[in-house]
């Protein structure tokens, strides 16, 4: 066991991990943070996605270790004092159905829309292609981005 | 056209906020602390073998485990239509990957390490892995007790074989109907097993307290009918057993019934004081949950050179698994339908429900009506041409219209079949399909009819309280479940309309059985209908309460009372306004200081009293097995690449027929995200077993369901509107139907484009690419 502390969600965290121990199962079972989800154990789903120093991983394949010192995000840091422009826009689109998705593509989305505000369709799609959703068909997702991105001056 | 405040219109999910500020709470989110322990199943290797020993020695000398269990411990049966399933195998395994075996430890790895350490021994069995195998004479029988078996009343078993239901459907004279065609088709089509792919896995925690009173928290489409075989397979008494649902990160299907949250729910009533969480993983959930089921259907179609048809002989082989408990409805429900949407005078169907020592098929978005409605719509397309008739034009003139009779005998609901073929045909643009720049490439247009009727027993019944608040907002309290498809949100949009309440001033929360009245379960695309009666009537009930209350004590004649943006109005007295927050709660105060009325509490239930399934056994004819069918059309450009098979969808365009669409951006999702779904069965996903039973590709590596950068690009939903009598303003359900048409419709286009029939799903790009070689040798 090691003692660890980094940025969780703008906040210091300090916390024991095992070296085997994968971030997703630290942020869910030991720190409180519920909305990265388990959907595969691999890699294959981005349900699990976090925003490490800003870029989006699967937390289910980042070492818990491999965080010290590092700043990680999830939803519960975006929403904590009032939701994102984002996601209002996905509220107002009905863009989710069950909701298992919309964690990981909310931080996906997030990362695109920092380095690019005002995406074309087909960069939308690339950087949600990780992000499996079994719902919707993707495309009210897709729609309420294009909506928001128009929106802000294109 | 009645103009509606709420009813009609694209309102925003009343869960959306929950879902998308991470608030939702699923099933493997909930904490329960220092006394949750954690089970590790033990699976089958064996695909039908004889359990001769269980050595759990090893497996105990791990640290943290706490108690290992396996079948004999547990040896009761349960299953929803039939009881030939068990809570952990028994004598016998028969399938790969059954449960033998469940270690409970303190902590997760402890249970994985200590799963690893049971030995199993097994004396193998012949294995049948394919449903004409279990068929033929001198099969091995996989249930030699089938007779003793209970089960509803209209399933029908042959005793010493591998079929545990057989549906016949017999109408007119088969014989004579074939004798009056000019033409007759006659082919087979085969469809294997599919996965359901939801994000989230099952996952279910069952905890026994002190006193004896077992608590469920599973990821659940059933809730109260997962309490009623809870209660049955254990012993225990209804009020002493409560399922909680959270939130549920997709069903389509394979969330219904009871699978593994038995499992939990039986280990804890041998862990008093503690809760035990079972999840599975990625691969558990491709193994040991329902699979859609297998199919190989043997159409004989006769038709006049006009193009009429006159005679149907369909035979529908299922492949359904180890345990047939749920996937025998699926099997009946499409031997009483496999006639597609058209009238047929002269019809026999033979729908057959046959053990293998594969997973259990189950539900799955659709219900059997995807894997009939492959063969039957790819085979009257090559009907068509082979008359030389359009094939819209074909299928329109055999549309079933309200008023025929079913296969089984009973009326054809009102619907909308004619409108949603002519609506699709004008938006495809059929017969006019674009050419490829590309000379390695063609565009091949694909038509498709579906139909799908609710498969219930007659007695699925929904329920609804509500209750007021003191700001007049509004809790319903009903007990269908909200997979994603938007049902707390249309609800709160019925409750909405009679009470004039906005649906962001109403609460609709996931059930607890305690709280919340019985609802059957979320499946069958029928809650809209069912739950929405329900609904409606409890907001009728309380809309009354409030009427009779402002009517007695303000002596206003009832029927020139309205309710209009949350207050009580009347007609006759424009200056009469009483806001429902000032007594909803409180009671109405009047002038000697006493209060009349109260908290206003409504109910409301919905029971289809006309539905039974009292069919002849050799006939199907008579009864009313189901309630009524939902129609609509779809077509499609697919363009192929000739060298690499490699198909894209250009554009799509589906028409459903709603009744009445409560909330068309939903129902437009449900078109977007069916279709997905339904293409990709037809294009990418395709499940590999090896010749032992083992599933060979059971993850999202090698199982390849739709990204975000597979999407056709363009999609055009339509919505057509004609009303279905007896549901809530009209309306009638549409969840699983999107699916329907995208297998059919790929495989016609894919024969349009290279006049080459595929027969067998998936139709990848590999299977294009090598008929389009092997017609190329020719």
């Amino acid at each position: 066991m090691k003692e660890i502390t980094f940025n969780l969600n703008s906040e210091e965290r300090t916390v024991m991990v095992d070296a085997n121990e994968i971030l997703l199962d630290v942020l869910r079972e030991k720190l409180g943070v519920k909305s990265p989800k388990c959907g595969c154990e691999r890699g294959d789903c981005g349900a699990c996605t976090v925003l490490l120093d800003g870029k989006a991983v699967r937390s289910c394949l980042v070492l818990a270790i491999e965080v010290e010192g590092h700043n990680v995000f999830t939803v519960e840091g975006i929403s904590a004092d009032k939701l994102s422009a984002l996601q209002d826009a996905f509220i107002q689109f009905n863009s989710f159905q069950c909701g298992y998705c919309a964690p990981g593509i909310i931080l996906a989305v997030t990362e695109l829309l920092e380095k690019h505000p005002h995406p074309s369709l087909e960069e939308i799609k690339e950087s949600i292609a990780g992000n499996l959703c079994r719902c919707t068909g993707y495309t009210p997702i897709f729609d309420a981005i294009m909506a928001l991105t128009k929106e802000e001056g294109k | 056209m009645k103009e509606y405040t709420f009813i009609g219109k694209d309102v925003v999910r009343i869960d959306g906020r929950e879902k998308i500020s991470g608030a939702a709470i699923y099933g493997d989110d909930i904490d329960f602390g220092a006394s949750l322990l954690h089970a590790e199943l033990v699976s089958s290797t064996e695909a039908h073998a004889i359990i001769i020993n269980i050595d759990i020695s090893e497996a105990l000398k791990v640290p943290g485990v706490y108690k290992i269990f396996t079948g004999k411990d547990f040896p009761y049966k349960f299953g929803l239509y039939m009881k030939d399933r068990y809570i952990f195998a028994q004598d016998k395994v028969r399938f790969v990957g059954e449960q033998i075996a469940a270690v409970v430890a303190r902590t997760p790895g402890a249970a994985k390490r200590a799963a690893a350490l049971v030995k199993v021994e097994y004396e193998p069995l012949p294995a049948v892995l394919d449903q004409m195998e279990a068929l033929a004479d001198g099969a091995t029988l996989l249930h030699p007790d089938l007779e003793n078996y209970p089960h509803v009343p209209w399933f029908f078993p042959k005793p010493k074989t591998n079929i545990a239901h057989w549906r016949k459907t017999r109408k007119g004279n088969l014989e004579a109907g074939f004798a009056q065609a000019d033409f007759i088709l006659e082919d087979t089509y085969t469809v294997p097993r599919y996965a359901h792919c939801a994000i989230e896995t099952h996952v279910a925690i069952g905890k026994f307290d002190y006193s004896g009173r077992l608590t469920v928290w599973s990821s659940s489409q059933s809730p109260h009918t997962q309490r009623h075989l809870f209660a049955e397979a254990l012993g225990l008494g209804h009020k002493d057993v409560r399922v909680i649902a959270p939130h549920v990160g997709g069903g389509f299907g394979g969330k219904a019934g009871v699978t593994m949250e038995i499992i939990p729910a039986a280990l804890a009533t041998k862990l008093k004081g503690y809760a035990v969480k079972l999840r599975y993983n990625r691969e558990q959930e491709f193994i040991n949950t329902y699979q859609r089921l297998g199919v190989v259907a043997k159409l004989k179609m006769g038709v006049t050179k006009e193009g009429k048809i006159t005679a149907l002989d369909h035979k529908i082989y299922w492949d359904a698994g180890a345990y047939v408990e749920y996937g025998a409805n699926v099997v009946n429900a499409v031997g009483l339908s496999a006639i597609g949407p058209y009238r047929i005078d002269n019809v026999s169907i033979d729908s057959i429900c046959i053990y293998t020592n594969l997973p259990p098929g189950g539900a799955y978005r659709g219900f059997g009506y995807s894997e009939m409605l492959f063969g039957l719509e790819s085979h009257v397309t090559r009907v068509a041409n082979e008359l030389g008739i359009d094939q819209i034009a074909f299928r329109r003139v055999n549309a079933i219209m309200a008023g025929d009779t079913t296969a089984y005998g009973a009326k054809m609901n009102p619907n909308g079949l004619i409108e949603c073929i002519d609506k699709v045909s004008k938006a495809i643009n059929w017969g006019k399909k674009p050419v490829s720049n590309d000379p390695n490439k063609v565009i091949g247009q694909g038509f498709s009819l579906f139909w799908k009727a609710p498969a219930m027993p007659p007695n699925a019944s929904s329920s609804a309280f509500l209750k007021f608040n003191e700001d007049a907002s509004i809790n319903l309290i009903i007990s269908g479940m909200d997979i994603g498809q938007g049902y707390q949100t249309v609800m709160a949009q019925i409750a909405a309309e009679i009470l004039s309440v906005p649906p962001s001033k109403i609460r609709v929360e996931t059930p607890d059985t305690d709280r919340n009245p019985y609802e059957w379960q979320t499946v069958a695309s029928h809650i809209t209908w069912s739950s929405g009666n329900a609904v409606k009537k409890a907001a009728i009930d309380a809309r009354e309460q409030i009427l009779d209350l402002v009517e007695r004590v303000y002596n206003l004649p009832f029927d020139e009372l309205y309710l209009e943006d949350e207050a009580v109005k009347c007609y006759t007295d424009s200056k009469f306004l009483l806001p429902l927050k000032s007594f909803v709660v409180d009671g109405i105060m009047t002038k000697d200081g006493t209060f009349k009325g109260g908290p206003i509490n409504a109910r409301g239930m919905f029971m289809p009293e006309f539905s039974s399934a009292n069919g002849d056994p050799e006939t199907s004819q008579g009864g009313h097995p189901n309630v009524h069918y939902t129609v609509g059309a779809a077509a499609l450009n697919l363009e192929i690449d000739k060298e690499t098979g490699k198909m894209r969808v250009l554009k799509a365009a589906l028409a459903i027929d709603a009744g009445k669409a409560l909330n068309p951006n939903l129902v437009r999702g449900q078109i977007t995200g069916g279709l997905l779904q339904g293409l990709a069965t037809v294009l990418y996903e395709d499940m590999r077993y090896d010749d032992k039973g083992k599933l060979l590709n059971p993850n999202f590596t090698d199982y390849k369901i739709p990204t975000a950068m597979d999407v056709p690009d363009e999609i055009i939903p339509i919505i057509v509107e004609v009303a279905q009598p007896d549901g809530p303003f009209g309306a009638r359900g549409i969840g699983e139907h999107t699916m329907l048409p995208a297998a059919p419709m790929v495989a016609n286009a894919v024969e349009d484009a290279l006049g080459i029939r595929i027969k067998s799903m998936p139709v990848t790009a590999e299977k294009v690419a090598m008929a389009v070689l092997a017609k190329d040798k020719k």
